[in-house]
């Protein structure tokens, strides 16, 4: 597995998923600037990882969509191609109409950083075709804009085609129906506000987020 | 007729004789541009001109010591080719007078002093202070103040993408009108890439990148070296406006730049802006700096010479460039979408000058300006003290009341509200964060980690300067050798009041005197910081608060954690249950939260005793015999016992007889104590005998209770929710 990292100017869980993917996986990882206009065809899975792209100017993700790397993203999505969005790379996939909904401020108006529990709501995805439905992962959030919205008719048929990945034990911002993870109709699109970057080396007090990475690895080699 | 009027020269916070000095440097009357060019550079905040004799009593180097004060961070081999550039610097008068924008700026300017360096930014800490929250008269702005440095600390530090992994946040009345903000950033460099702020090689080129220049922040280097007054508030423009997007883009351009070879010499403009960048590379290579105002990337029309010179606008840099090379570096800030545009070259005559499209509008000796600033050894007295030494009449009526108070208390309850809306984790090294006696994040590079903790005590410091700066020291020495790691280096951040006013100058002197000596005798020698005076609001000065940053080294990656961690552990306590009297009462948390009174004088310290408990810990640490550490200080014993049971395991304890009051007993703050527990008690008597310092087992770790046998009897979550709610309670009251 190779994955691509993108490089917005201001992320900053950049070389934190490039260092997961190749120290705590151990497979291989390349990073892509968002001026690039085609995604290399050695790349397995693309990483939008967290951070301030643009500064999150405008809105969280707002201006990263009209960089060209967004571009090659949506046309490697349509072909197939892996691609996950963690925090401002979830904001960026809701932005680009990658995936439904949008991410707005936290109910309690601040930023909030530390660990949750998530429960893995479907394993029909190649993100998580390794755990466990109902397994309960804890891995780290950190944002002041994570909580998630969409019309009550895009809840239900998020709801309706299995397509929430992940949810709140204790919703920690607000979001609807503690939505913390989706995937889009075809299951290949990704985004989730935690971070499973932080919970990939035994030192960080969490392994758990090794699983999508590990899922990821399974579900690629078997192709 | 002359522009330049005695009143011209005082709006400058410059004195007469300053002004007679600048003549004679001179030559002849200076410009305004000029005038304005050393008002800022001579300011308390840039030349350190009351402090610079007695900062020299510090001790600044050991074989660890790549590089010491005098350069924008001090840096510290840490092997395997690697080293730490860190500083700590404060943010105070801006953060009372815009706190958002104060505390965030403070931030961005630390960071910047550790990447100019070459080094990238991995821990930041940050030591706060303020006026108590409940107070009837003040509580509304202090609380104002407080939400308002948090959030401009969370804001910078979280986008910028560096962890806020720890540090402290402290209430007392003094700080009312003078909140302080000091902000601790550490960073890693590879030892063979070290920048220097130097404009070496005359004929190079002088570049400007980064943000466009504005009106902000004029002379504040000049504020933050005045008391305030009621016409302070007239002074929020002289505040910086920062954005921390644009510092990661400097970041990371810089950093990049400086690895095509390109790079020469490299200083980020801060306070003072271009002037000071300008005459302290020049100064420091001992060449001329010629610059072109013309040329000066700016956001506003028609600025003038005076207020480009000396506007603090953020996320700005100057580097000197290789003749020739300029491009390369161009490019890699046009990759970053920043400006950059060659301002200058190096000249061989020591001058700064400035000229405005072609015409010069100063010209200065860069020695004058930066070496030459007039240096006071300022008339000091015995320290301002106005508390008895005799302790007054108390006693507790309830033990468990009393924990249950202190636990909810400012300086001691959770800080949780705080730490967690900043990214404490982004970058993946914090292996201890927030909450615990001494931050941790690993070194990847390395495979090793670094330890850092903060740490002040302005009612100790207020009490006796001398003794109080010493036990700063060694709290925060033994801190970072609670979690295993070896003290290695520190920095500091001297908090005063008014330095012309004899006892406090006093204060000054005694505490730099005693920081001295502690830092001598724990092998920590000060590699930078900072000087902030002039911490008084209508003449009513700041406890002394000096504050220490100490780095330590960690040979492996994972630290001790400060709390039990299963039941049925022994429970220990190294150095003993500790001696004190009622005179050594008067600093503590109890005589403070309790009585509300301070007296008498702050805990003894013995520093022999105190560096073989640290020596012990640590060897105890890399054995592996001990399950978690906790260092005592503030609260006592008492409060360190409940605070090391928050995971839900607590201990049922009997301590030694004592012929020490209850009170004195369960809450005096003796140093050179650390409570542990362990599964091997006997290697751990061995290895505290080898250092010939007491461990008393004191009983043993259990699940839900706290019991302090014939003195309390409390389950943990009876002292867990105070403990945890006090502050968000005290917030939205």
């Amino acid at each position: 597995m190779k994955a691509g990292v993108v490089v917005f100017p201001g992320s900053n869980c950049d070389h934190d998923a490039y260092y997961a993917v190749t120290q705590n996986v151990g497979a291989q990882a390349a990073f892509l600037w968002h001026q690039q206009a085609a995604i290399p065809g050695d790349i397995d899975v693309v990483i939008l990882p967290g951070g301030f792209s643009y500064g999150d100017y405008l809105r969280c993700g707002a201006i990263a969509k009209f960089s060209p790397i967004i571009g090659a993203v949506k046309q490697f999505a349509a072909a197939g191609g892996i691609v996950m969005g963690f925090c401002n790379g979830f904001q960026i996939l809701t932005e680009s109409g990658l995936l439904p909904g949008a991410l707005i401020r936290n109910t309690g108006l601040k930023f909030r950083c530390h660990p949750v529990d998530l429960r893995v709501e479907t394993t029909q995805t190649p993100f998580t075709s390794l755990a466990e439905k109902g397994q309960i992962l804890n891995i780290p959030i950190a944002h002041g804009e994570g909580c998630y919205t969409a019309e009550p008719h895009v809840l239900d048929q998020l709801e309706a085609e299995d397509r929430i990945v992940f949810r709140y034990v204790r919703n920690p911002n607000g979001s609807a129906r503690d939505i913390a993870g989706i995937c889009n109709a075809g299951r290949n699109v990704l985004g989730m506000m935690p971070h499973p970057e932080r919970a990939a080396d035994p030192l960080m007090g969490s392994t758990d987020g090794l699983v999508l990475f590990r899922s990821l690895l399974s579900v690629l080699a078997a192709k | 007729m002359s522009t330049i009027t005695p009143e011209v020269v005082a709006a400058h916070s410059l004195t007469p004789d300053e002004y007679q000095k600048i003549l004679a440097l001179l030559g002849r009357e200076p410009s305004l541009t000029e005038l304005g060019i050393f008002s800022v550079m001579w300011s308390e905040h840039c030349s350190y001109k009351s402090s610079k004799v007695h900062l020299k009593k510090l001790p600044t180097r050991s074989q660890l010591v790549l590089l010491g004060p005098g350069e924008n961070a001090g840096i510290i081999d840490i092997g395997h080719g690697y080293g730490i550039a860190f500083k700590i610097e404060s943010h105070n008068h801006p953060s009372f007078i815009e706190p958002f924008e104060g505390a965030a700026t403070g931030v961005g300017g630390i960071l910047r002093d550790i990447f100019t360096m070459g080094a990238r930014p991995i821990a930041v800490l940050d030591s706060i202070r303020f006026g108590p929250l409940d107070d009837p008269k003040t509580g509304a702005r202090n609380r104002r103040i407080l939400e308002g440095v948090v959030s401009g600390i969370a804001h910078y530090g979280n986008c910028f993408g560096v962890p806020t992994v720890g540090g402290e946040c402290v209430f007392h009345k003094s700080y009312d009108g003078n909140p302080l903000v000091n902000v601790f950033a550490l960073g890693v460099i590879p030892k063979d890439k070290i920048f220097f702020g130097r404009a070496e090689g005359i004929g190079n080129p002088v570049i400007y990148v980064g943000a466009k220049t504005g009106r902000d922040g004029i002379h504040g280097a000049t504020m933050a070296s005045d008391e305030f007054t009621e016409e302070s508030k007239q002074k929020r423009p002289n505040v910086q406006m920062g954005d921390p997007f644009l510092e990661k883009l400097l970041l990371e351009a810089c950093l990049e730049a400086m690895y095509t070879g390109a790079v020469v010499g490299i200083q980020d403009m801060g306070a003072a802006g271009l002037t000071c960048s300008t005459c302290e590379m020049g100064s420091r290579a001992g060449t001329g700096v010629e610059i072109d105002l013309q040329y000066v990337p700016q956001r506003e029309t028609g600025m003038s010479p005076y207020e480009i010179m000396l506007s603090e606008s953020q996320e700005r840099m100057l580097l000197v460039a290789d003749k020739g090379r300029e491009q390369e570096i161009f490019d890699v800030f046009n990759k970053w979408g920043l400006d950059s545009a060659t301002i200058g070259f190096v000249t061989d005559d020591g001058m700064l000058r400035v000229r405005d499209h072609g015409a010069i509008v100063a010209e200065i000796r860069n020695r004058d300006l930066a070496d030459e600033a007039p240096i006071y050894d300022r008339p000091h007295t015995r320290p301002h003290r106005n508390v008895p030494m005799e302790a007054p009449a108390f006693a507790s009526a309830d033990l468990k009341a009393d924990l249950i108070r202190l636990l909810a208390s400012g300086d001691l309850c959770s800080k949780r509200w705080i730490y967690e809306q900043y990214d404490y984790m982004v970058r993946t090294n914090t292996l201890a964060g927030p909450g615990g006696d001494a931050a941790v994040v690993r070194v990847k590079e390395t495979g090793t980690s670094v330890a850092m903790s903060l740490d002040g005590n302005g009612r100790y410091c207020y009490l006796d300067p001398r003794e109080g700066a010493k036990l700063v020291v060694a709290e925060a020495c033994r801190n970072v050798s609670t979690v295993g790691a070896l003290p290695v280096a520190a920095t500091n951040n001297l908090n005063f009041g008014n330095p012309q006013r004899p006892e406090i100058m006093a204060q000054l002197v005694e505490a730099i005197e005693g920081m001295a000596e502690a830092c001598l005798h724990f092998e920590t020698p000060i590699t930078g910081g900072n000087v902030s005076l002039y911490n008084e609001t209508l003449g009513e000065g700041i406890l002394p608060t000096p504050v220490i940053g100490i780095v330590g080294l960690l040979p492996t990656q994972a630290p001790v954690p400060s709390r039990f961690r299963a039941a049925g552990r022994t429970v220990m306590l190294l150095g003993g249950v500790g001696a004190t009297d009622e005179v050594h009462f008067g600093g503590t948390q109890y005589a403070h939260v309790l009585l509300g009174q301070m007296w008498g004088l702050p805990p003894a310290l013995d520093m022999a005793l105190e560096k073989r408990v640290q020596a012990a810990i640590r060897e105890m640490v890399a054995a592996g015999v001990v399950d978690s550490a906790h260092d005592l200080s503030d609260g006592g014993f008492a409060v360190g016992l409940a605070e090391a049971s928050f995971d839900g395991v607590g201990a049922a304890v009997t301590l030694p007889a004592s012929a020490l009051r209850p009170e004195l007993l369960l809450f005096h703050e003796g140093p050179s104590r650390i409570l542990l527990s362990t599964n091997s008690p006997e290697e751990v008597t061995k290895l505290a005998d080898k250092h010939g310092v007491p461990a008393v087992a004191i009983g043993a770790t259990v699940h839900g209770q706290v019991v302090i046998e014939g003195y309390l009897n409390a389950t943990v979550e009876e002292l867990h929710q105070p403990w945890a709610n006090a502050l968000e309670s005290a917030l939205h009251a």
